[in-house]
């Protein structure tokens, strides 16, 4: 019998569908790799009982002529999106014990497609990272090895996520991505992501980070799977203002791997000196492909790019720091009370105890860059220079209809390499923050191995609201690319 | 511009995060690193430059005066809202003395 585990979304869907197999199989051949693959810590919470629960209604809807866009698959669900009835934590011990009595729209929408949850994945604390080392419930280990031996970083903050994807954990999963969130895992553990537009898929539900950059997306190893998941997501959301109101294009449908009348833009800052040699060759072959595909190659120019990292570092932190004040320890959460302490030190007890190390310097930062006398010197000049990078690619866009980038600066590096240096830790998201920074589309796919015999990614980046020329170059890249390897099973 | 351990207490103090002596120590110089860093926004020429308050443009929306027009963010959910709090009482979040 085939590995049920090593399907994708579409083939799961199909075979459920056909008959093939049944999505109760499907679940519980899922449901013993999760517990099987608990070394790599991937998964907070499991949930097998409602990944059963969702394929029993999938066979049964079978039987009935009535199944669902994502009847029988089951999913990871990131530890950011809140789940009635099953705790969410955002990777914190102040939210440790939390039972939403209400479900994000983005999970609604999901488990209304027929999906089913197979566990709350692990992230980095509050999503602020770029390894998994944040989370309070301990780092996830990527399922890839080089010949150090070393346990690697699966990325961040979506490390639950990419981790257990590659290692056949799920299918598929959800991801946030607010500065890379989303691209840098799927680079690190070779599968692909997307980031869609700022305001495709709603806020409502998911913890706070930076609202005005934080965005859901999908995770899965195959660009088609990514459109699936996608398009089930996204969509409008009156409960979350900046909700784009516009129907959902049918992205799987219209998928197509010819580029011809496609320009793609090459933007020179984005090879800095220094970049990795490897990288850099991956980046001239996926351009080969591209033109391959039919894409006309344009040289482009996005001359604000080396400020877009500077320029998070102060929007993302000011953002947290207003979001973050809710945990109070009053209305949810953990509390902290020490003896004969008032309300104030209530708070300040509680939230010393709650937050992690990153978490209190972004708080931190992003309260000094608001405070009186460097509001106008930080903050508004970031929003200032955020414009800037936006019309960079507005510029751009004149020029060519899609980007190609690299998707990270490096392979995944080893567990505990840059912990204990936030700027070199930071410098992770160079080339996924500016189109962040300025709402756009993008996607990782990966491109190939590295000659430690780890993944490297290619970066898409579209219009706005072009999705479809994202997914659709993406698959130009996978299908040429032919990326089959998948990380040994040694947990 | 470079910070303190009096200036790191102070922000501390503002953001409701208890921090030792110590701990305001080891924050000085790494909350210095990441501020020299960002500073480099400063040598950007911004003038006539709008600062950026929407990515995508959008408008904002005004719902019907309905009461629980949404079943989902509408009331009468006390017990629900109140079922997480680490102290209820009475129908009400529980907090320390306020008021000597």
């Amino acid at each position: 019998m085939t590995d049920l585990t090593n399907l994708t979304v579409a083939d799961i869907r199909d075979g459920v569908a056909a008959g093939t197999f049944s999505a109760r199989e499907v679940a519980s051949a899922f449901n013993a790799a999760v517990e099987e693959g608990r070394a790599l810590n991937a998964y907070i919470v499991e949930t097998p009982e409602l990944a059963l629960q969702a394929a029993d209604a999938a066979d049964a809807a079978r039987a009935s002529g009535d199944l669902k866009p994502l009847s029988g698959v089951p999913i990871g669900m990131k530890d950011l999106f809140c789940t009635a009835g099953v705790q969410t934590t955002a990777a914190s011990h102040i939210l440790e014990g939390f039972t939403p009595p209400y479900e994000s729209t983005v999970s609604a929408k999901l488990w209304a497609a027929g999906a089913g949850m197979l566990g709350k994945l692990n992230l980095d604390q509050f999503a602020m990272g770029s390894s998994n080392e944040t989370s309070a419930f301990g780092k996830v280990i990527s399922p890839w090895r080089d010949a150090s031996g070393k346990d690697l970083a699966p990325g961040g903050s979506s490390g639950g996520s990419s981790s257990a994807i590659s290692a056949r954990l799920c299918p598929a999963a959800t991801g946030t991505d607010t500065g890379g969130s989303i691209r840098q895992p799927a680079a690190f553990t070779g599968i692909s992501g997307i980031k869609p537009t700022y305001g495709r898929c709603s806020r409502w539900g998911i913890v706070a980070f930076a609202s005005s950059l934080d965005q859901a997306g999908a995770m899965a190893r195959t660009v088609k799977d990514n459109a699936i998941l996608l398009e089930a997501m996204a969509g409008f959301d009156a409960k979350d203002s900046t909700s784009l109101d516009l129907p959902v294009p049918q992205w799987e449908a219209n998928l197509s791997s010819n580029l011809k009348g496609k320009r793609v833009g090459i933007p020179k800052e984005y090879r800095p000196d220094g970049l990795n040699a490897e990288i850099a060759a991956l980046w001239d072959q996926g351009i080969a492909w591209l033109k391959d595909a039919g894409a006309e190659v344009v040289d482009v120019s996005l001359p604000h790019t080396q400020y877009a990292l500077p320029t998070y570092y102060i929007i993302a932190p000011a953002e947290a720091s207003s979001n973050l004040a809710r945990y109070d320890g009053v209305r949810y959460g953990q509390r902290v009370l020490p003896d004969g302490a008032g309300l104030q030190d209530m708070y300040a007890a509680t939230r010393a105890a709650g937050f992690g190390d990153e978490v209190k310097r972004r708080i931190m930062i992003g309260t000094y860059v608001l405070s009186a006398g460097y509001y106008d010197a930080y903050y508004t000049q970031a929003c200032k220079v955020r414009t800037l990078i936006s019309r960079d690619f507005e510029a751009a866009w004149e020029k060519c209809d899609l980007l190609l980038t690299p998707t990270a600066p490096s392979a995944a590096f080893p567990l505990g390499e840059k912990q204990e240096d936030p700027l070199a830790m930071y410098l992770n998201d160079v080339f996924t923050v500016p189109a962040s920074l300025a709402g756009l589309p993008a996607m990782a796919v990966p491109g190939g191995l590295n000659s430690a015999g780890l993944p490297l990614g290619l970066q898409i980046i579209g219009k706005p609201l072009d999705e479809q020329g994202v997914l659709n170059a993406a698959l130009a890249l996978e299908e040429r690319a032919g990326f089959t390897a998948r990380p040994e099973k040694w947990w | 511009m470079s910070i303190n351990s009096s200036t790191v207490k102070k922000v501390a103090s503002l953001a409701r995060i208890a921090v030792s002596d110590d701990e305001a120590e080891r924050l000085v110089p790494e909350l210095n690193n990441i501020l020299g860093w960002v500073e480099q926004l400063g040598q950007v020429d911004v003038s006539g430059v709008e600062p950026m308050t929407a990515v995508i443009p959008n408008h904002l929306r005004l719902r019907d005066d309905v009461v629980n027009a949404d079943p989902l963010t509408g009331g009468n959910v006390r017990d629900k809202v109140l079922a997480n709090a680490p102290q209820a009482e009475h129908g009400f979040f529980a907090v320390p003395k306020v008021i000597e």
